[in-house]
């Protein structure tokens, strides 16, 4: 690049897609999450994605090992990380590959990258780097070399550690960020590490904006629009656990688990503050049992796992159904059964939390599609969960978990920090199971309340809690215990439709997908397509009025982040295609032929690849016509 | 006084509690079953404390034994098997005030609920743990238990066990932070009265292993012991289970053992010559999770507001 510095071309986009990638360790993700903030402050719509290596620290150079961030800005509020990016900034060219290998690029994209390997001391390393510029070229990608690690050692001794930030100043003089937000982000981040810290920060910074200034002759305006209330920027993670302190919990017990484990982390820092306390326990079954043993003793408990917890967990969830205790449990999807793709994303354990336990266990199922519900739905979940004694299961995934966006600041209240019940005198005349038979409601004595003692029990029992094999007892118990499910599908309302009410083809979904297929519908109907969406956020029960909704269109449609066989597979017999999940259960409830889509490439489902699948549907459609 | 209901006395008499108020279902346990003897040396304990019934609990995984909450009269939890002591644990977790109880099987504790049982014990959480060994599964109608003796025959194993058995007092005297750990028999009432008041008095988590004889499935396995008191080896001390004269009487074999002394502890739960019954080991000074796990508790709740918008300030942009 010459130097340009006087008149740069300034290019205009409603949005951009930014990449960080680097060998793990050498910062990538610390900048990009700093860029996220810094542009969510300056008034842009923000959303990012961590690019995560399974390992801790593995080899350098290496597709496996590349780490870092996707940050996508925005002029209007951003929901998913979107389709190929437009800029990327890489500290070697190895681990652009793992980048290239998901279609993270396309021909265009235009690559900071590391120029430092063509003169490195080993021969197959420059020969490397030499063969991947020649590759990159022919995939039409625009490669700027350029000097990180030479302008660094101006300021560094060893510019592994510090590179980065030089990086994040090289972005922010291409996206015209202003450096003071860059600072106060500096300060938040690094001020607990004193001033020497802070200052060779701020230099590197400043060195990678000048660098950019003097050498780089085009600018990116994304144009801002500054929020007029206060905005937070959190991952869902982050959000679960402030939902968890705002709902009042005393107890959080856990055990470590990709990527459900940043929850506990922050509770582990804070849940004092709030006087909640965090277990670590011995695994996920015993996590779960001090769980519920605190609710039981009155005290309000939540546990957080992903899906291989998940199942360890179910023989407790079903003691919670069977006893009828309120208890929360947090559920981070990732990818795959059994151990599978650890910090990759999957909408796989729906059916799991639904019915993954023997015999009949009737369960309230949330779903988070975003990672503000994250926060909120853990506190609807403790009411729930203590309204109608039984456990609720909220369902979140490594995309809202890892993924940052910003959003209004949420309000709290006092009331949400009330216990349960108090410990005044039990009313003897009222049994400890005294079912409502409309509703399958009762209240619970618990330990201290005097006249309230009964012995809890997972064997079938009546009314008193006392043992009993009877058939009609067993009958009546599993009864009582469903029909909460009907009392509380009684009081929801009928879920909102993306789009008009009626028309050809409705898009179904749940959980994290909602952004990217919201902005597929968005897309489609721009161009007159008749095309709506819905997201459920409660799977059991299901939200009222679905029958209703899909006989309004003429297709239905769900797009799920988990498997299915394909419609068109010719190795696949139609009776016996395996339909994804949510679409199993719409079918079964409503009888409507509810068709469905789904991948599993654990990562979240851009949006241009579901506007594709939808206007194959959409053009079918109108050749049937 | 004429008119005026009991309750409205403005000093109303003191509580007393007498045996049938932790008197709960009759027990269906067979007739000759070791747990009847335990039930009702706690029912005694509880009357003798005066443990008030609701702010007494009692946790229990599944088997025989476990079906003890239903017997009691207080607050109960019977879960599921092997998992009494998480259960237990999470209830002390934020009620300091409960007086808690446990009560597990060989099963329950030592094959399905072992990894628990090791994390409880290092957790040393205010309770009294009573491990009721039969050595047998009886419930599910007599296979070999961990603690079952080579050679035991069983639906398992006809030919007889294979394993040398399992012993839960050297396990329970390996872990960190073990705190209170001893041995009785269900043969002997006093001496289970007298262990459990111990353990109950211990502040930390009090392991207690019962002998318990199952008429059922393993008749006369405890005969011998019972019909020649030599092979029980009776520990004694004044920091250990107090027993009176009448009781030590029974015993021919007794042995001043400092409950101090780990490393002498384990040495006699080792022993296979004679079956040690009595205090084996009382640390007063371990460490308790249930203090790190009850801070807090005070905080009202305009402070908790607070602290909670401090938290999501933290986010703010």
């Amino acid at each position: 690049m010459s130097s340009q510095a006087s008149s740069p071309t300034i290019e205009v986009v409603a949005q951009h897609i930014v990449e960080f990638v680097s060998d793990s360790g050498e910062g990538a993700q610390t900048a990009g999450q700093m860029f996220g903030s810094v542009s969510a402050r300056m008034g842009n719509g923000v959303w990012t994605v961590e690019i995560i290596p399974a390992e801790i620290e593995p080899p350098h150079r290496s597709r496996a090992g590349a780490s870092g961030n996707r940050i996508r800005i925005a002029t209007e509020p951003v929901t998913n990380l979107g389709a190929t990016a437009d800029v990327v900034v890489a500290f070697n060219e190895q681990v652009l590959y793992s980048r290239i290998d998901v279609d993270a690029l396309r021909a265009g994209t235009l690559i900071f990258l590391e120029d430092a390997w063509a003169s490195a001391p080993e021969e197959e390393v420059r020969r490397a780097y030499a063969e991947a510029l020649r590759d990159f070229e022919e995939r039409g990608y625009r490669v700027i070399e350029t000097p990180i690690e030479r302008e660094c050692r101006k300021l560094l001794d060893d510019p592994r550690r510090g590179k980065n930030m030089w990086c994040l100043g090289l972005l922010c003089a291409i996206y015209e960020r202003d450096l003071a937000q860059v600072d106060i982000e500096l300060d938040r981040r690094l001020g607990k590490k004193g001033q020497g810290v802070l200052e060779v920060n701020r230099k590197l910074v400043r060195a990678g904006f000048d660098w950019a200034v003097e050498n780089v002759g085009f600018r990116f305006r994304v144009p801002v629009r500054p929020s007029t209330e206060p905005l937070v920027v959190m991952t869902g993670n982050h959000a679960v656990a402030l939902g968890i302190m705002a709902a009042g919990f005393d107890v959080c017990a856990m055990y470590p688990i990709t990527p459900a484990t940043s929850v506990s982390h922050h509770l582990a820092a804070h849940f004092h503050e709030v006087s909640g306390f965090l277990h670590q326990a011995e695994d996920e079954i015993a996590a779960i049992g001090f769980a519920l043993g605190a609710s039981y003793a009155g005290k309000t408990a939540v546990t957080v796992t992903s899906g291989p917890g998940l199942a360890l967990k179910t023989e407790f969830i079903g003691l919670a159904v069977m006893a009828e205790l309120p208890l929360v449990v947090v559920v981070v999807q990732r990818g795959s059964p059994s151990t599978g793709l650890p910090t990759r994303v999957e909408q796989g354990d729906l059916l799991a939390a639904l019915h993954g336990a023997p015999g009949d266990a009737p369960k309230i199922v949330l779903a988070c599609s975003t990672i503000e519900e994250c926060f909120h739905f853990v506190i609807t979940a403790r009411k729930l969960a203590e309204e109608f004694r039984c456990p609720v299961i909220v369902l979140s995934d490594a995309n809202l978990a890892t993924g940052q966006t910003p959003f209004r600041r949420p309000e709290t209240s006092v009331e949400w920090l009330a216990p349960p019940v108090d410990q005044s005198p039990w009313d003897t005349s009222v049994r400890p199971y005294e079912w409502d038979s409309r509703t399958g409601l009762s209240e619970r004595p618990i330990p201290g309340q005097r006249g309230g003692e009964y012995v809890l029990t997972g064997l079938a029992h009546d009314e008193a809690s006392h043992v009993a094999y009877e058939s009609a007892t067993n009958q009546r118990g599993m009864a009582m215990r469903s029909r909460k499910l009907v009392t509380l599908q009684r009081s929801l309302r009928p879920p909102a439709i993306y789009g008009d009410p009626t028309g050809e083809l409705l898009v179904v979904g749940w959980g994290s997908t909602r952004g990217a297929i919201e902005e597929a519908v968005r897309a489609l109907r721009e161009e007159g397509a008749s095309v709506s969406s819905l997201t459920l956020r409660f799977l059991s029960p299901l939200e009222p009025g679905l029958t209703e909704i899909f006989r309004r269109f003429r297709q239905v449609l769900t797009i799920e982040l988990n498997y299915s066989d394909d419609s068109d597979d010719p190795d696949v017999p139609r009776e016996n295609r395996r339909l994804s999940q949510l679409a199993q259960l719409l079918r079964s409830h409503t009888l409507v032929d509810v068709d469905c889509w789904s991948r599993v490439p654990g990562v979240p489902l851009p949006p241009d690849m579901i506007e594709r699948v939808l206007r194959a549907r959409l053009t079918l459609a109108g050749k049937d016509a | 006084m004429f008119g005026v209901e009991e309750d409205w006395l403005a000093e109303p008499k003191p509580r007393c509690l007498v045996l049938e108020d932790y008197v709960g279902l009759t027990p269906r346990w067979c007739p000759g079953c070791g747990d009847h003897s335990v039930l009702g040396a706690l029912q005694r304990l509880a009357r003798d404390e005066q443990l008030p019934p609701e702010q007494t609990v009692v946790v229990s995984g599944i088997g025989c034994s476990s079906r003890f909450p239903h017997y009691m009269k207080t607050y109960g939890f019977h879960g599921l098997h092997g998992r009494p002591l998480p259960v237990a644990c999470g209830v002390r977790a934020r009620r300091p005030d409960l007086h808690l109880f446990v009560v597990t099987g060989d099963g329950d504790c030592c094959a399905i609920g072992t990894a628990h049982w090791i994390h409880a014990i290092r957790y040393n959480m205010k309770m009294t743990v009573l491990l009721l060994d039969n050595q047998i599964y009886g419930l599910t109608k007599a296979q070999t238990s961990p603690t079952s003796r080579a050679g035991q025959k069983s639906n398992t194993h006809p030919y007889g066990a294979t394993l040398e058995p399992l012993n839960p007092l050297t396990v329970t005297l390996g872990i960190a932070n073990a705190s209170f750990v001893a041995q009785t028999v269900d043969w002997n009432p006093p001496h289970v009265y007298a262990t459990l008041r111990e353990a109950h008095r211990h502040e930390g988590l009090a392991f207690v292993r019962i002998l318990q004889r199952c008429p059922h499935y393993m008749e006369g396995a405890w005969d011998a012991l019972q019909r020649d008191p030599t092979g029980a080896l009776l520990l004694t001390h004044p920091d250990g289970i107090p027993v009176d004269d009448a009781v030590a009487r029974t015993f021919r074999n007794c042995l001043e053992h400092d409950p101090a002394d780990l490393k002498a502890g384990r040495d006699l739960a080792a022993r296979q010559d004679v079956v040690p019954i009595g205090l084996f080991y009382r640390n007063r000074a371990a460490g308790r999770y249930d203090q790190a796990t009850a801070a807090g508790l005070g905080m009202s709740a305009s402070v908790r507001l607070k602290n909670v918008q401090a938290q999501i300030d933290r986010f703010l942009i």
